[in-house]
């Protein structure tokens, strides 16, 4: 494994951890294949460019519709729930989300929770809010029990151990459990599924996410391939779900074309091998499933997202990971770079409204526009569209009222002084025309310091004579 | 103010002065690219769910306990779960009695909380019913009710589901609607594909991560 350059390590800052992840050969081979093998699998799984489209257009069409009435799904999802015997929770903020979580555990003195995979409980950092209460809250999906385990944080949303190797995976397992190392990825899977499910038995509260909320039928949709998802809103006596306000659709066919959209994009599967719907906790006459049923319902930023009609297109996002697949930027650097929950294309477009660009003040720059991410999405989000919008909101001044939280991050005078003055002498041929006389015959005294531009480059001296001039010249004696 | 009423009212901002879209769903476009032919279906189902390691059987509506006792055999397993409320559990109750089949038969008729140690642990095997399939994505529908809960495909590393062959519907959309499953669902529907599965190392296949190492679907010609 390459060295890390560990001075620009320590930075912490976008910038920062991307000159460490580009420098790291292991890191970057096995987001290359990973990636590799991920766009491929999504193209098989869309043979025919017709259906992919009209499909895309309908998984847009829910998204939007679902949106332009989203308070209203959102009461009648409550009620249908209600009525089903699931226990509605609304959260504002994290904290507000935490607090209500802890205190459902509280209520059954539990000690023990495992978790099926969701975003939206590492939004809520979680885990440490409940281990800081002496709660142990276990992840249960595989990815995420490796990365938990070893202290760090998912790099993918949909593979959050995507970074890490078989050997890295038996080295972790030897270090932590006590185990015999071996590269035989299914041993590795054996382990964990042995000491996961004695962490199943003795739960006290299972936690989930939604992949997809229906207010029609008051129903809990999630999708998984493992069976921890199952297990955690099964074995233990108490489920709680969490998920963000944008998750809810109208109708329960709705889920057809988003199901379908949601898997192949992800895995380029037809389908996970479990889709879990789950419309209740346990009837009195059943003999499993869990007494009770908590659903959180948090907002964290995406209110703000959504006052703004074309930013609220953030909100369509079913989370496949499809556009960090694609992303040039992604792969290169990892998903560790974003330092926050949701890297990748999404990530730039989301985290902003949840943490404040102050935070993300690089995110929405960390883009080529090459536009991969917007032709994959499968709800078809405009991600480089909004990205453009977030550079905008990025350099308002305070007077020009940035519509995102912590707008205006990026905002500089100078460079809003250097850009007017750049207009003008562009838009003014005398003006240009005596900017350029004047820059070639005092081109000694261009400035020296520039800014970044000089760490990896000599400042820039203009040339003695200018483009034009030297065209007149040709020109001229072309006549002759 | 409450949380509730906050949200609520910022979303209701949001949108002042604009209409909800209308609802244009445009069926064909699940259901056009997934049509086949009554014959086809069961070659598409089980080809779909082979490719993901599913085992799967053609065999007779009246023959299949003995398959099931065939299939607990060759692997040497020492019980099954099964539900005996339900009236293939009945059927294949019979059977075991009649055929003096050597594996243990547990009836699934007490709360989990009973014997949850035992379910997590010490059992190999369970017979499932289900309420069909679907040949677009090659996945089992499971209605799982007090006489067959919900745990009862996912604990054992032996997963048998019955099937009939006349119960296979084109795609996820035509069972929705044919059943109308929007007027009611049970506490937990699942659809299955296969066993269960991980890919979160390299991205290497492995099979039985926590639910079921091994599905056998049973497909039930009716006679
Ligand atoms: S933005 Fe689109 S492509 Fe990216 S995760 Fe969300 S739905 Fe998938």
């Amino acid at each position: 494994m390459s060295q890390r350059i560990p001075v620009k390590d320590l930075t912490d800052s976008f910038r920062g951890r991307a000159v460490g992840a580009l420098a790291d050969d292991q890191l970057r081979t096995n987001f290359r294949v990973a990636m590799d093998s991920l766009m491929k699998k999504r193209a098989d799984a869309f043979p025919d460019e017709h259906e992919r489209e009209g499909l895309r257009e309908l998984g847009n069409h829910i998204k939007a519709r679902a949106l332009s009435q989203l308070p209203d799904l959102l009461e009648q999802l409550e009620a249908k729930l209600t009525d089903n015997g699931v226990k509605v929770h609304w959260a504002e903020t994290t904290e507000q989300a935490n607090r209500i979580v802890h205190s459902i555990i509280e209520a059954k003195q539990g000690t023990q929770v495992v978790k099926g995979k969701s975003m939206v409980s590492e939004e809520m950092e979680m885990n440490d809010y409940l281990a800081e209460r002496n709660i142990e809250c276990l992840e249960s999906d595989m990815g995420e029990y490796i990365v938990q385990l070893d202290g760090e944080k998912p790099s993918h949303i949909i593979m959050p151990a995507i970074h890490k190797n078989r050997r890295q995976v038996s080295k972790l397992f030897h270090d932590k459990l006590g185990v015999d190392e071996t590269e035989d990825v299914n041993e590795l899977i054996q382990i964990g599924r042995r000491t996961l499910r004695e962490k199943f038995l003795e739960a006290d509260v299972g936690v989930s996410g939604v992949n997809f909320a229906i207010a029609e039928t008051g129903t809990l949709l999630l999708v998984e391939n493992e069976g921890n998802g199952r297990m955690s809103t099964t074995a233990p006596p108490v489920h709680v779900a969490v998920t963000g306000i944008e998750k809810v659709v109208g109708n329960l066919r709705d889920v057809v074309p988003l199901l379908s959209l949601l898997t192949r994009s992800a895995l380029g599967q037809p389908i996970t091998t479990y889709v879990n719907m789950i419309s209740g906790p346990r009837k009195p006459d059943e003999l499993d499933g869990p007494e009770e049923v908590h659903l959180v319902l948090l907002d964290n930023g995406r209110s703000g997202a959504f006052a703004d009609a074309q930013l609220r297109q953030t909100l369509n996002c079913i989370r496949c990971g499809a556009c960090m697949n694609h992303c040039p930027v992604y792969t290169r650097v990892g998903g560790h770079t974003y330092g926050e929950v949701y890297p990748g294309p999404i990530g730039k477009i989301v985290t902003p409204h949840m943490v404040g660009l102050h935070q993300v003040p690089d995110h929405p720059s960390a883009s080529s526009l090459c536009g991969a991410c917007g032709d994959v999405c499968p709800v078809k989000i405009p991600i480089p569209e909004l990205l453009q919008r977030l550079r905008q909101e990025n350099v308002k001044s305070p007077a020009e009222q940035p519509k995102v939280k912590d707008g205006g991050a990026k905002y500089s005078r100078k460079e809003r002084v250097i850009w007017r003055f750049w207009t003008r002498l562009n838009t003014s041929p005398m003006f240009y025309r005596l900017f350029l006389w004047g820059a070639t015959r005092l081109r000694k005294l261009a400035p020296k310091n520039v800014g970044p531009w000089i760490e990896n480059h000599s400042a820039p001296v203009p040339a003695r004579r200018s483009l034009h001039d030297l065209a007149k010249a040709h020109l001229n004696q072309g006549d002759r | 103010m409450s949380a509730r009423s906050n949200i609520l009212n910022k979303l209701r901002a949001g949108l002042a002065g604009t209409t909800p879209r209308p609802d244009e769903f445009d069926e064909k476009l699940v259901t056009e690219p997934w049509q086949y032919a009554p014959e086809d279906r069961i070659t598409r189902l089980r080809s779909l769910m082979e490719a993901v390691q599913t085992e799967i059987h053609s065999v007779s509506s009246n023959d299949w306990p003995a398959k099931v006792q065939q299939l607990l055999d060759s692997r040497n397993l020492a019980n099954v779960l099964y539900a005996p409320g339900t009236g293939h559990g009945q059927q294949l109750a019979e059977h075991w009695q009649s055929a003096g089949a050597k594996q243990a038969l547990l009836a699934y008729d007490r709360p989990i909380a009973e014997w949850k140690e035992e379910l997590f642990w010490s059992v190999d095997a369970s017979v499932t019913g289900t309420v069909g399939g679907i040949a677009a994505t090659g996945s089992l529908v499971l209605w799982p009710d007090r006489h067959e809960p919900r745990l009862m495909s996912l604990l054992p590393p032996l997963h048998i589901a019955l099937l009939k062959a006349s119960e296979v519907e084109d795609n996820l959309y035509g069972m929705m609607q044919k059943h109308n499953w929007s007027a009611g669902l049970p506490t937990n529907l699942l659809l299955v594909s296969g066993p269960s599965k991980t890919a979160d190392i390299e991205q290497v296949l492995a099979y039985g991560a926590h639910g079921p190492k091994e599905l056998v679907v049973l497909i039930l010609e009716d006679c």
